[in-house]
């Protein structure tokens, strides 16, 4: 498992190291792209799009069925990171990127730094709806420049607490409200003979949704050069609690999404999870069994009676450099992203959480949620999305420092290291990937 | 093992060494060797099959080995109407890409594997050596530089983007040169020109069944090797109308967090995707025994 990771992290280095090579060797292509300017088109025009959000053809459909000079045809395939950021790169490489590409926020940065994306700031339309958006959704977009704007906001993953509210109740256990109650639970949670959570190696995502709740950040730019500081004292304070837990075998660590992590929730033997809004949805198909016994509340926090939320994914619609009709994609994006019916649709067809604070009053999610006991448990997440810092900026290697984190979380729960001294290898192999692929570092 | 033989080489028998006797205990130790490993490939099966017949609450709850409740047709029902029946067009794409591709790779291959046997030309084993070279380059490393060269022609997210590509097999021309040098006779050849029949028609009435059993050899790694290629349709292909069922099955693993009923389909379609494949080596095993069983009784 962990070679394979390593392999195919190799495989996505070694392959974005040569597309890197091609653009610079091709750059002469890139200057008429710069002309694409803001402006209607004459006559019809065909848009492609291409995102894997399930039942994305049918949302589409409905656009085309209202705007008949603008038509939007879908292409699909797996995940970002399972192959279709490759195909995105690919194509920019081979100058036939479609012209809007779903993409999640932490790997925007790479594409912005390879130069694939068409700036959107061009567009009144788009500046104008900034105010549409969450805060720090809009951040995730604008990649922290002044100006630019790279990605109209699609979903977020705000984070609350997942919690089996029967067990709790029946050991007399309280609902814990700071990372330290949460603590004294796990203790107690364990005499019980069960696991208070599930600390996942894999999904560094998670453990970055923690970081950035704690107001701590990794990456920054000042539009010239990338400062990289995985282990500010944010980060430390999460490593050395999550370090704590496991020492003290506090909390599980099955490898998430497997059988067997399903079987642990499923099974009673864990029983909360810090995770994101679409987490519900992984533990109602994931742990069958325990229907109506789970409760949402919002997250530990590090000083009691603190605000403070955490945000794991979250997507935007971004358009690629190279596109002839940057208007009415714009047009197209800002409709799917904001408009009550597109948003009802792809929360109905694949739990799409809203960037838009309208969006988070949708009447579909207003209602109380059968699995959590009748609990409008959006509610809770709403609350969050507000309270989630908004100057968190992800770097343009995210692939290459999440496999090597997760390589030493890995190692960190057998016991070989700590959490912390994997953050710390993470971050120098993150500075030499960035050297390598010729992006500016501050030292 | 090894006590059985002692004890063995204790009794009188050993005196008059026998063959068979020796070779029992050989053979019981390879039969047991070959029990195992038919076990370990045969599991993931068993296990593939079990879980295709479960609904998704059975198939987290109850014993993964065994039955639960059988909910097999139901299973296949919904897979095969999920999103406008997408799932039987990546079978029969699957089976367009291998079929038809395996099938042109296997006349080329042949054409060019007798001709390199049978013909003396210039440059003839330089050709030869760069052809044997392709079997060394990995199709993974051919991928983007193909999707490139496609792109300029604007061919990408097309059939004939894994169709072309696939029709090339250096491996087939390789063994089809060995095997044509060895098995079809100058003096047949000679005596098909005698007759009248031009090179073409000798190659086709009379070579060719010569060849068969690396023919159908060729067909057959190229149908898996075209089966299983998962990169080079991941970098072509956008439209899920035209992935094959590997790419296909792939994307809705990866979408799984999104819609958890795929788990379902995924399964129960990975399982029915093996069957072309068990039908197709069934099928063309009794070619390629008999024809080399006819070749050594020549």
């Amino acid at each position: 498992m962990q070679h394979t990771k390593r392999a195919v992290a190799t495989g996505v280095a070694l392959l974005s190291a040569i597309a890197l090579a091609g653009c610079a060797a091709g750059s002469g292509t890139d200057g008429s792209a710069d002309a694409a300017t803001c402006t209607p088109a004459d006559g019809k025009v065909t848009l492609e799009f291409t995102s894997w959000i399930p039942g994305i053809e049918d949302v589409a459909a409905m656009w085309n069925e209202e705007n008949p000079d603008i038509q939007v045809k879908v292409q699909t395939g797996p995940n970002g990171n399972s192959g279709t950021y490759q195909s995105f790169f690919s194509q920019l490489k081979a100058g036939n990127a479609p012209d809007l590409g779903q993409i999640e926020y932490d790997a925007l940065s790479s594409f912005r730094v390879q130069d694939g994306l068409a700036d959107l700031s061009a567009c009144e339309d788009v500046v104008a709806a900034e105010d549409e958006f969450i805060p720090w959704t809009w951040g995730q977009v604008t990649l922290g420049s002044e100006d630019g704007v790279y990605g109209i906001p699609q979903d977020s993953g705000p984070m609350a607490l997942f919690y089996r509210s029967d067990l709790f109740e029946a050991n007399g256990i309280d609902v814990p409200t700071t990372w330290e109650e949460y603590k004294a639970a796990a203790v107690k949670v364990r005499a019980a003979g069960g696991y208070i959570t599930n600390f996942s190696t894999a999904d560094i995502n998670q453990f970055a949704g923690f970081v950035w709740q704690n107001n701590g950040g990794w990456f920054a730019n000042d539009g010239e050069k990338w400062t990289v500081d995985l282990t500010d004292d944010a980060t430390t304070q999460v490593a050395d609690y999550w370090q704590e837990l496991l020492d003290e075998d506090l909390v599980s660590t099955y490898p998430a999404w497997t059988e067997e992590w399903n079987n642990a929730y499923n099974s009673g033997e864990v029983w909360s999870w810090n995770s994101a809004v679409w987490g519900a949805n992984s533990i109602a198909s994931g742990a069958p069994d325990t229907a109506g016994k789970w409760s949402v509340a919002a997250s530990p926090q590090w000083e009691a009676g603190g605000t403070s939320s955490g945000n794991w994914g979250g997507s935007s619609v971004a358009v690629f450099k190279g596109t002839e009709h940057l208007y009415e994609a714009t047009k197209f994006a800002l409709w799917l992203n904001t408009s009550d019916e597109a948003l009802t649709a792809l929360n109905k067809s694949a739990n799409i959480y809203p960037a838009t604070t309208d969006g988070l009053n949708l009447a579909s999610l207003k209602e109380g949620v059968e699995f959590y006991g009748g609990q409008p448990i959006y509610d809770v997440f709403a609350e969050a999305a507000s309270q989630v810092n908004p100057d968190f900026v992800w770097g343009p290697t995210m692939t290459q420092t999440y496999a090597d984190v997760s390589d030493g979380f890995q190692k960190a729960v057998t016991g070989q290291g700590t959490l912390l001294e994997s953050l710390q290898s993470a971050q120098e192999s993150t500075i030499s990937t960035l050297k390598a692929q010729a992006i500016p570092v501050a030292e | 093992m090894s006590m059985l033989t002692l004890k063995r080489g204790a009794t009188a028998d050993d005196l008059t060494p026998r063959g068979p006797r020796e070779s029992l205990i050989s053979r019981g130790a390879a039969m047991l060797i070959m029990g195992v490993f038919t076990l370990y490939f045969l599991t993931p099966i068993w296990w593939l099959f079990i879980a295709s017949t479960k609904d998704r609450g059975d198939l987290l709850t109850t014993a993964p080995l065994w039955f639960a409740d059988w909910n097999l047709f139901e299973n296949i029902g919904d897979l095969i109407s999920y999103d406008g029946g997408i799932y039987l067009r990546w079978i029969l794409n699957s089976l367009g890409y291998a079929g038809l591709g395996a099938l042109l790779a296997t006349v080329f291959a042949g054409m060019c594997g007798y001709a390199l046997a049978k013909y003396r030309f210039p440059g003839r084993e330089l050709f030869f050596n760069v052809v044997l070279g392709g079997v060394l380059v990995p199709a993974t490393a051919l991928a983007l530089p193909l999707f490139l060269l496609f792109s300029q022609v604007n061919l990408t997210n097309t059939f004939w983007a894994v169709l072309l590509p696939s029709i090339v097999s250096p491996f087939g021309v390789y063994l089809t040169r060995i095997f044509a040098s060895a098995s079809v006779p100058d003096e047949l050849i000679e005596a098909g020109r005698l007759d009248g029949a031009g090179e073409v028609r000798t190659f086709f009435t009379i070579s060719v069944r010569l060849m068969t059993p690396a023919l159908i050899t060729v067909f057959l790694f190229q149908f898996v090797t075209i089966w299983n290629n998962f990169f080079l349709p991941l970098i072509m292909l956008r439209s899920q109308e035209l992935f094959p069922i590997t790419y296909g099955l792939f994307a809705w693993n990866t979408q799984l967090n999104q819609i958890p009923e795929l788990r379902t389909y995924v399964l129960v379609g990975s399982f029915l995707s093996i069957i072309p494949l068990i039908i197709a080596f069934l099928m063309l095993q009794r070619f390629w025994q008999s024809g080399l069983g006819n070749g050594s009784v020549k």
